[in-house]
């Protein structure tokens, strides 16, 4: 009779390099004390999609249980050689590649198990790459609802207004999940958001 | 004297492919990713009429990373579309255009532009243009 509901589903989706397991790291530490990955200046750390289950956030008395789903980041091409700039060793950058591709294997997999989804894009990079237009495709042709949050705001090559102008249907919040600016922002909009559910 | 024969540089060719929706209309999503894969994959820059489902798309990217694995030298994909009326629409006006043309069939006013990661570095995309750069 008073089963409770199940927790939410909350995806965070993205390119690679957006800051997605930073934002999802920033949220489980706020609730939890724990993060939920580790980060990395070079592409595609992320490599397996993350969870963190019962991630209790209570923002301005009110409480919703989610279950946290950080998934590697989507790219079209993966070239080993790009890890060597960052001074990974050949042997291990071949590795990184092979493990980066299934990644996104497995992301695109979870698409359709998500109860919502954050968009994380970097605010300094062109948002109208095709695998944000294509992502975002998906999951309206699946009634998923999605937030956008533009990271890395704290620099100064972020163009928030190019971001918002990409997406006008869309609410663009404008985050730096290094320094946990503007999170009061976000969990504002995914309790707005998770009323769509 | 004798002169020296130069020798030309072997020069790594592709080519630019246009393929018009009516030769993807009737495939099914497995048929049509099919297709364009063989089609990159044969060092070609695939300039499409119209565009793929949404879904299609993302199991193009994913059948993409499966064959990076798999294929030697190939490094994935870069691929961009634009609407052919869009001059001024937002992505979202893109995306609720897209989505009524994905059911009625495809987005006949819409260009995709897809090529190997080993011919095209980059596909810079506005609201307005698309630009290819290239490898050298």
């Amino acid at each position: 009779m008073f089963q409770s509901k199940k927790d939410v589903k909350l995806g965070f989706y993205g390119p690679p390099n957006a800051g997605k397991t930073s934002l999802a790291n920033r949220i489980c530490k706020d609730f939890t004390g724990e993060e939920i990955g580790s980060v990395s200046k070079v592409p595609h750390e992320t490599r397996n999609v993350q969870f963190k289950e019962k991630v209790e956030i209570e923002f301005k008395g009110k409480k919703m249980t989610f279950k946290m789903i950080d998934t590697p980041g989507i790219a079209t091409k993966i070239d080993y050689e790009e890890f060597l700039k960052f001074k990974v060793k050949k042997k291990e950058a071949k590795n990184r590649a092979k493990e980066a591709t299934q990644g996104v294997v497995e992301s695109i997999k979870w698409l359709d198990d998500m109860d919502m989804v954050v968009i994380v894009l970097d605010a300094t990079e062109n948002p109208y790459n095709q695998v944000n237009i294509t992502i975002i495709g998906n999951l309206v042709a699946r009634k998923i609802p999605v937030l956008i949050v533009a990271n890395k705001v704290d620099l100064k090559k972020a163009d928030m207004k190019k971001i918002e102008s990409a997406f006008p249907e869309y609410e663009v919040i404008g985050i730096s999940a290094k320094y946990g600016e503007n999170l009061e922002e976000f969990y504002e909009s995914i309790f707005k958001l998770s009323k769509q559910i | 004297m004798v002169k020296k024969k130069k020798k030309l540089k072997k020069i790594n060719g592709f080519a630019i492919q246009f393929l018009p929706y009516s030769e993807i209309k009737d495939l099914n999503s497995d048929e049509r990713i099919k297709k364009v894969l063989g089609i990159i994959l044969g060092n070609n820059i695939l300039i499409l009429q119209g565009r793929m489902r949404p879904q299609e798309e993302t199991r193009l990217i994913g059948d993409t990373m499966a064959m990076i694995d798999h294929v030697k030298s190939f490094k994935g994909i870069e691929l961009a579309v634009i609407s052919g009326d869009g001059e001024g629409e937002s992505i979202w006006d893109k995306m609720k255009k897209g989505l009524v043309d994905a059911l009625a069939g495809g987005d006949m006013g819409a260009i995709t532009i897809i090529g190997p990661a080993t011919i095209v570095k980059e596909m810079k995309r506005d609201p307005r243009k698309i630009e290819l750069m290239l490898n050298k």
